[in-house]
């Protein structure tokens, strides 16, 4: 077992699936030789040769656009949109392309594609630069939206997303990416090398998509959050002494229905957590599931702690992101509700 | 401060191979003392400002994003000289110096770096994201190529208004990549707008050179098939940038529709402070400002003339640190804004 960035961890996933299948190729804006705005490719060009890892123009429609046309003949293209707040000119080819392609063909032709993109906020990025856009793909019939929250999962998932035949929104949260932020923006975030899920193997591996894993057992309340928000509501659960069973998604679509289900039938309680603005957020699509299939066993209204429905501010970042308090403060409402 | 008019922008020739760029100038606009005194002190004010920002930042004053404009001043500043008031400028995320240039308040700018209430944008937008209704600058846009289309639109603004003001779009050599900025080209074509389309060509759309980016690397000439003019320019020197400035804005404002001028300028700096620029050598980035700086062109032109004496200019140096101090104090003892600004100029 090596130790691992979540940066690390999605290049050796990459590396080995370029090892492995000669169709997996790797491109996007600074991706080759310079190896990515956070690194993510670095080295990639060198070992499999321009052809295989290049750089493309800022062009992000045409990036995936011309993605989909390589999938559509057989290649495997993984490829990153800079900043997820980027991804908007790309969108139109995402889900009137890229999502539609099995059904249009009668299943003749499927879209093999990842498109990774770094999300979410944390990093005085600002309106431009912080945002978390996974509604904007859930909404959309026909791509799988995938989020990790740490190495080891970000490595087996995206291997698994790369070797998958339909279009892929992997998601990579990029205040993660050193380090399992919890919030606490006072103080330094403790590196993967010290966490037990930075703990990734070199070689081949791969995650389910769409099974979600529970980070933490509990009893008194079940925690649904994703990305950055798991280690946010761990850190919530520890500082409240609330048990809480805090389950990592992992997966947005397809979603692990019955983990969530099972869950909550046993708690009797949710909050939802996430960074993305409040309405129409993937929130609430969970919060609808929560109540259609565990009406009869909630003791509580569901709650949801999620960004404000505003632009992301540059200064009040952390008056924006939902950190620990305001998970704490949801966990305590759920609970004497 | 009339620019030589032996040749017009029409029959000006482009680089005939693109890669030989090195800056061989085109038309040079003559400047009279006062002419050269004030683009002095303009571009000087951007650089000390640029150099605090970067300061700042180190400090950890200023988070997140910051692109700075160190080496392309000639560019903002020769292009405003030529500008009257009411005509409109717009630009992307590498934006300091535009502003300055438009005359707003480098205490506003620096305010919105470190994110404090007497921000332009209330410490809310940062870097990348500021505006002036007053100065006609419109931003400040941080996704890349974005404010292009915006820069047509106020182009057809002045058009339907009937007015004669034109608008300046800025770009860089990446956004020229942006499907939109092509859109953008055949409705200003087709609709004759006075939009002034400047691409700020520094080389490097961030880590990626031009030429592992653009299969048409001569910027200048990606408006052909739209019938839109283009010139490449010396960026580098602001007289050369003043007299292209004043021969498109004349081309503009007599109702000949868009224009393109590519600036072959240079940042001495990386694309933003996290970037330490592995992309280039040490003495590339030496030779352009050891040989091609704008300001230092401009300061011995005016020692030569005998236009003002070492202690003059270095008046001047004086007097720009003291508004870039006095903009650094500001921006770091103003308050932040209030929680109840999250909930401000939005919609519900």
């Amino acid at each position: 077992m090596a130790r691992m960035t979540m940066i690390e961890a999605v290049r050796s996933a990459m590396d080995v699936s370029m090892g492995r299948d000669e169709d997996v190729v790797v491109f996007g804006e600074d991706v080759g030789y310079f190896g990515g705005v956070f690194r993510c490719t670095q080295g990639l060009q060198a070992k499999y040769g321009k052809t295989r890892c290049f750089d493309a123009p800022i062009s992000e429609s045409g990036i995936v656009g011309s993605a989909i046309g390589m999938a559509a003949y057989g290649l495997k293209p993984c490829v990153e949109i800079q900043f997820a707040d980027y991804m908007y000119p790309a969108y139109d080819q995402l889900t009137q392309e890229a999502a539609r392609i099995r059904y249009r063909s009668n299943g003749d032709f499927t879209c093999p594609i990842v498109v990774r993109m770094p999300t979410g906020g944390g990093i005085f990025g600002g309106q431009t630069h912080s945002q978390s856009p996974e509604a904007l793909f859930t909404h959309v019939c026909g791509l799988k939206v995938i989020v990790p929250s740490n190495p080891y999962d970000a490595k087996g998932l995206l291997i698994s997303a790369i070797e998958d035949p339909d279009p892929i929104i992997f998601l990579e949260p990029k205040r993660l990416y050193n380090g399992p932020f919890d919030g606490h923006h006072e103080r330094p975030v403790i590196p993967w090398s010290k966490h037990e899920l930075g703990e990734v193997p070199e070689g081949h591996y791969t995650i389910p998509i769409g099974k979600a894993e529970i980070r933490r057992k509990g009893s008194a309340v079940t925690v649904l959050a994703y990305g950055t928000m798991v280690h946010v509501a761990l850190a919530a659960a520890e500082e409240t002494g609330i048990d809480a069973e805090v389950i990592d998604l992992r997966s947005l679509l397809p979603l692990d229905l019955e983990t969530i289900v099972d869950s909550v039938t046993r708690t009797g309680r949710c909050v939802v957590v996430h960074e993305a603005t409040l309405t129409s957020g993937f929130g609430g699509e969970l919060v609808a599931l929560v109540q259609e299939h565990c009406f009869y066993h909630l003791e509580a209204p569901v709650v949801r702690v999620t960004g404000w429905d505003t632009p992301y501010p540059h200064a009040q970042e952390w008056d924006y992101f939902p950190g620990p308090a305001r998970v704490g403060r949801a966990l305590v409402e759920a609970m004497e509700a | 401060m009339a620019p030589r008019k032996t040749a017009s922008v029409s029959s000006r020739k482009t680089a005939a191979k693109p890669s030989k760029k090195d800056f061989a100038g085109g038309t040079i606009a003559e400047f009279s003392k006062e002419d050269d005194l004030k683009a002095y002190r303009e571009m000087l004010l951007i650089r000390r400002f640029e150099e605090k920002a970067g300061q700042l930042y180190g400090m950890g004053f200023i988070g997140g994003f910051c692109h700075l404009y160190i080496g392309q001043e000639a560019v903002v500043v020769g292009m405003q000289l030529a500008l009257k008031e009411g005509d409109q400028v717009i630009t992307g995320y590498r934006d300091h110096g535009h502003m300055l240039a438009c005359g707003m308040s480098p205490r506003g700018v620096m305010a919105e770096l470190t994110g404090r209430r007497g921000g332009l944008s209330k410490g809310k937008g940062g870097s990348m994201h500021m505006f002036s209704k007053e100065k006609h600058f419109y931003g400040g846009h941080g996704i890349v190529g974005a404010q292009v289309s915006l820069g047509t639109g106020l182009a057809f603004a002045n058009r339907y208004r009937g007015n004669d003001n034109v608008s300046l779009a800025y770009f860089g050599d990446g956004a020229a990549n942006q499907g939109q900025v092509y859109e953008s080209f055949n409705m200003a074509a087709l609709w004759k707008l006075p939009a002034i389309y400047i691409v700020e060509n520094n080389r490097y759309a961030m880590g990626t050179s031009v030429s592992r980016a653009s299969a048409q690397t001569d910027f200048s000439q990606r408006g052909a098939s739209f019938g839109i003019p283009g010139y490449q320019v010396d960026g580098m020197d602001v007289r050369a940038v003043k007299a292209a400035a004043d021969e498109a804005v004349d081309h503009c404002r007599s109702g000949k529709g868009p224009i393109i001028l590519e600036m072959l300028t240079y940042r001495y700096r990386g694309h933003s402070m996290s970037d330490p620029a592995k992309y280039r050598s040490k003495d590339e980035v030496q030779k352009m400002r050891s040989e091609h700086d704008p300001i230092e062109q401009v300061k011995v032109r005016i020692v030569e003339n005998g236009w003002a004496s070492e202690d003059e200019l270095k008046q001047i140096d004086k007097e720009v640190r003291d508004i870039v101090a006095d903009s650094a104090d500001f921006a770091q003892s103003d308050p932040e804004p209030a929680v109840s600004e999250l909930y401000t100029d939005i919609l519900l």
